[in-house]
């Protein structure tokens, strides 16, 4: 402090440092700056008071005016619930099979739908509706028990080989390999006749044969020209979508051992509204028909 | 302020320093009526400008200027700008830095003595003020008057002036975010947003305190412009400036002899001074070259018969020169000199590149983005099928009705995720509102078989006879071939 010297032009003492010959006059602040100052402390003091600030060890200060997160959250949530309510009361009476595509309230049930998807259906159809093996694919125009909106709508609410459940989808294949109907070489027959009329291969005489023990075992669901039957939620044969795969071990295992697919009924746990929106959704993703 | 001469002991050590009061004088001369001129024009400019007409058709605000922030469009005039075309206003961002090299580096800080909004608006507080309590004289006596029934009531008039010069400045401002006279009218019956009221609230408080209270510390201690435009100055700058050779040494009054300089010592250049400086101590950074010195100087010299000129207008290079005996160089020489020109033509070239980019600007376009989940939907009959989210903007302020088309993937049809397959085409009409952003789902299939990623284009074109058009390159995604 003592080596601080006088600036000669001004009469105020420097700050004492030296920068490519310039130097800070110790010149006193504006007394506002000071006011300014002190407004922030008492500012920030009554700020510490009011809201919570202090970390304590299990949890901060509570404020007096009990302000916390948490319940600003439940309050934003709760608005956007009443926000939304008179939608939702809306979507929980319409039907949706007949509802307009191009309404605004569809449109709303298609965005609602988008949500629930990701909360209920994604964790087996996948975040994009893509399905994997064994799960359909909701995109594709390919569907074991029609995709029509008023079909949509009854799968979700019964869901499929719900036991208890008197609605619920029911496909029975049997298992034709385990349960000794078919030998194994009779097996490989209708494999080559199943991969023959979806032109995977060419027909050979093991398509042929295969094609009597068809008609004999499996026409019945599947439909004499193997295009599937919705009644019973047997699948299209002739088409390009395989929900266990289309090659020949696939198939062999299929026809050896028959598939059961499931899906929960979903009128136990979701509401009229959500279940409208999800049809919606799935509806519009693309293979709705 | 805390500067005695040198010599004199230092003032006692304050860590804070109250606002010394400053009481300018009232002068008259060319500056002062060019500093009117200016006052009138920048004035009128902000209080009339939101209340222009423009007439864009039935579909957009009829505003001439409008910074309409609930649909992000900015208006002005024949101009409309959308968001993702703000790299106009960045322009002329960098327009007003080369124009302020450019006046800086020619004339000095004309901005801040000028134009800058806190110098115009502390003037107009400072004439309200004398026209009050008048001028500085009168106004000293009146701060050491007692609190009489007279005093009490100009302070009021002259508080109550600040609070509604500050009102209706920040009820101007508002107007340029939204239709004035809808605005203006619902204002006044209390109709308008909270928002509205909290900003001219918010601006009226600021005006006053600023334009009442803090003006020159405003400059000095808020204000970066006068670090950065001392940066630009250099010795060939006008800049007011004391011509001490001239004036040395000052005579008081009588006592004038021969070897007196032209200076009298009569305050008259200090008492004038908005920013409460004595230019004859040099150029200093407080000075916001308002030249009301020069005008009070100027009277001076008139009246006891020397040139005028004492305090002007020079560079540090005239200055120099000047001292030594040479004769003052003619303003043009400082105004047109290379660097003064480098800078015109860097400003000129950055405006005429935005004239032209603003001519030549598409008011047709799109984007795509195709569907990543999944990336592609294996359909039964052997197709595949990809969705894209195809946004079509129509930038002008009328109904537009297009064609959407695929280019290329030979077998490639589309659809509308509204209407059905059935409907699929290699094109299809859209109609799009005007002044609107419209997205469409559409999907493409195509056969199964081909490469697993093949390039194509969306295209619109204009349906209604224009030739305007726009392309925007997509994919097209396949499962990869079974062997
Ligand atoms: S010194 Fe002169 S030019 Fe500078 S601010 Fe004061 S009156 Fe204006
Ligand atoms: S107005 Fe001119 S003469 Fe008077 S003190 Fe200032 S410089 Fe000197």
């Amino acid at each position: 402090m003592t080596d601080r010297k006088i600036d000669e032009a001004t009469g105020v003492p420097t700050m004492g440092h030296e920068w490519d010959g310039i130097e800070e006059l110790d010149n006193p602040m504006p007394r506002w700056w000071l006011w300014t100052f002190y407004a922030t402390i008492v500012f920030a003091v009554g700020y510490c008071i009011a809201y919570p600030a202090i970390p304590l060890l299990e949890r901060a200060t509570a404020g007096t005016l009990g302000w916390s997160s948490h319940r600003q959250l439940a309050e934003e949530m709760a608005k956007g619930q009443a926000a939304h309510a008179s939608t939702l009361a809306a979507l929980a009476k319409v039907d949706i099979a007949t509802l307009d595509p191009k309404s605004p309230l569809m449109q709303a049930a298609v965005e609602g739908g988008r949500a629930a998807f990701k909360i209920n259906c994604a964790a087996c159809h996948g975040a994009g509706a893509a399905g994997t093996r064994g799960y359909p694919n909701l995109n594709d125009d390919d569907w074991l028990w029609g995709g029509s909106r008023a079909e949509i709508h009854e799968t979700l609410m019964h869901g499929i080989r719900q036991p208890g459940n008197d609605a619920t989808r029911m496909s029975q294949m049997p298992a034709f390999g385990r349960d000794g109907i078919l030998k194994p070489e009779e097996i490989q027959a209708v494999v080559s006749f199943v991969r023959a009329a979806s032109h995977q291969e060419t027909v050979g005489g093991s398509a042929r044969r295969g094609a009597a023990l068809y008609a004999a075992n499996c026409a019945m669901c599947h439909g004499t020209d193997a295009k599937g039957g919705r009644a019973f939620g047997a699948p299209n044969l002739t088409d390009a979508i395989w929900l266990y795969g289309g090659d020949r071990e696939a198939l062999t295992a299929t026809v050896t051992n028959a598939r059961y697919g499931v899906m929960p009924a979903w009128n136990k746990t979701l509401d009229a509204a959500t279940l409208n929106m999800l049809t919606a959704y799935v509806h519009s993703l693309g293979g709705g028909e | 302020m805390n500067m005695p001469p040198s010599g004199l002991p230092a003032l006692p050590r304050k860590l804070y320093a109250r606002r010394p009061d400053i009481f300018p004088r009232a002068i008259d001369g060319f500056f002062r009526r060019l500093k009117w001129v200016v006052m009138a024009v920048t004035l009128a400019i902000y209080y009339v400008t939101p209340w222009l007409r423009w007439n864009r058709g039935a579909y957009a605000p009829d505003q001439a200027v409008l910074v309409d922030l609930a649909h992000r469009r900015f208006y002005f005039f024949s101009i409309e700008i959308w968001p993702h075309e703000f790299y106009y206003v960045a322009g002329l961002l960098v327009m007003a830095g080369i124009g302020l090299f450019l006046v800086t580096s020619t004339v000095g800080r004309a901005w801040c003595g000028y134009a800058c909004p806190q110098t115009v608006w502390t003037d107009l507080f400072l004439h309200v003020e004398r026209a009050i309590d008048g001028d500085r004289n009168a106004q000293l006596r009146l701060k050491k008057a007692p609190w009489t029934a007279s005093k009490i009531g100009r302070r009021v008039l002259k508080h109550g002036s600040w609070l509604f010069i500050g009102l209706v400045t920040g009820g101007a401002w508002v107007f340029y975010f939204a239709d004035a006279p809808t605005l203006a009218h619902d204002l006044v019956t209390g109709e308008a947003a909270h928002v509205a009221y909290a900003t001219i609230a918010i601006l009226t408080a600021t005006t006053y305190i600023f334009g009442g209270f803090m003006r020159e510390q405003v400059c000095l201690y808020m204000c970066p412009w006068p670090r950065i435009q001392g940066a630009m100055l250099d010795e060939r700058s006008l800049i007011v400036t004391y011509k001490d050779w001239r004036g040395e040494p000052r005579s008081h009054g009588v006592k004038r002899s021969d070897e007196s300089g032209d200076c009298i010592d009569c305050q008259a250049c200090v008492q004038v001074c908005p920013v409460g400086i004595d230019i004859r101590n040099g150029a200093q950074f407080a000075c916001i070259t308002c030249a009301l010195c020069i005008d009070a100087c100027d009277q001076m010299m008139d009246k006891v018969g020397r040139p005028r000129g004492l305090i002007d207008y020079a560079t540090l290079e005239d200055c120099k020169a000047e001292a030594a005996g040479a004769a003052p160089v003619p303003v043009t020489r400082t105004l047109f000199r290379p660097r003064t020109l480098a800078y015109f033509a860097v400003w000129s070239a950055v405006g005429l590149a935005m004239v032209f980019a603003l001519g030549a600007r598409a008011r047709l376009d799109l984007t795509t983005a195709h569907d990543r989940n999944p990336l592609w939907v294996q359909l039964s009959g052997g197709d595949v099928r990809n969705a894209y989210t195809v946004k079509i903007r129509n930038m002008e302020s009328r109904p537009r009705t297009l064609r959407l088309a695929i280019e290329g993937l030979e077998q490639g049809v589309m659809w509308d995720s509204l209407s059905d397959a059935t409907a699929a085409g290699r094109m299809m009409t859209v109609s799009v509102a005007p002044d609107q952003v419209e997205a469409h789902r559409i999907y493409v299939r195509a056969p199964g078989r081909g490469p697993a990623t093949e390039d194509f284009h969306f295209i619109i074109a204009a349906a209604d006879g224009s030739s305007d058009s726009a392309r925007d390159e997509a994919r097209f995604d396949r499962p990869e071939m079974q062997p």
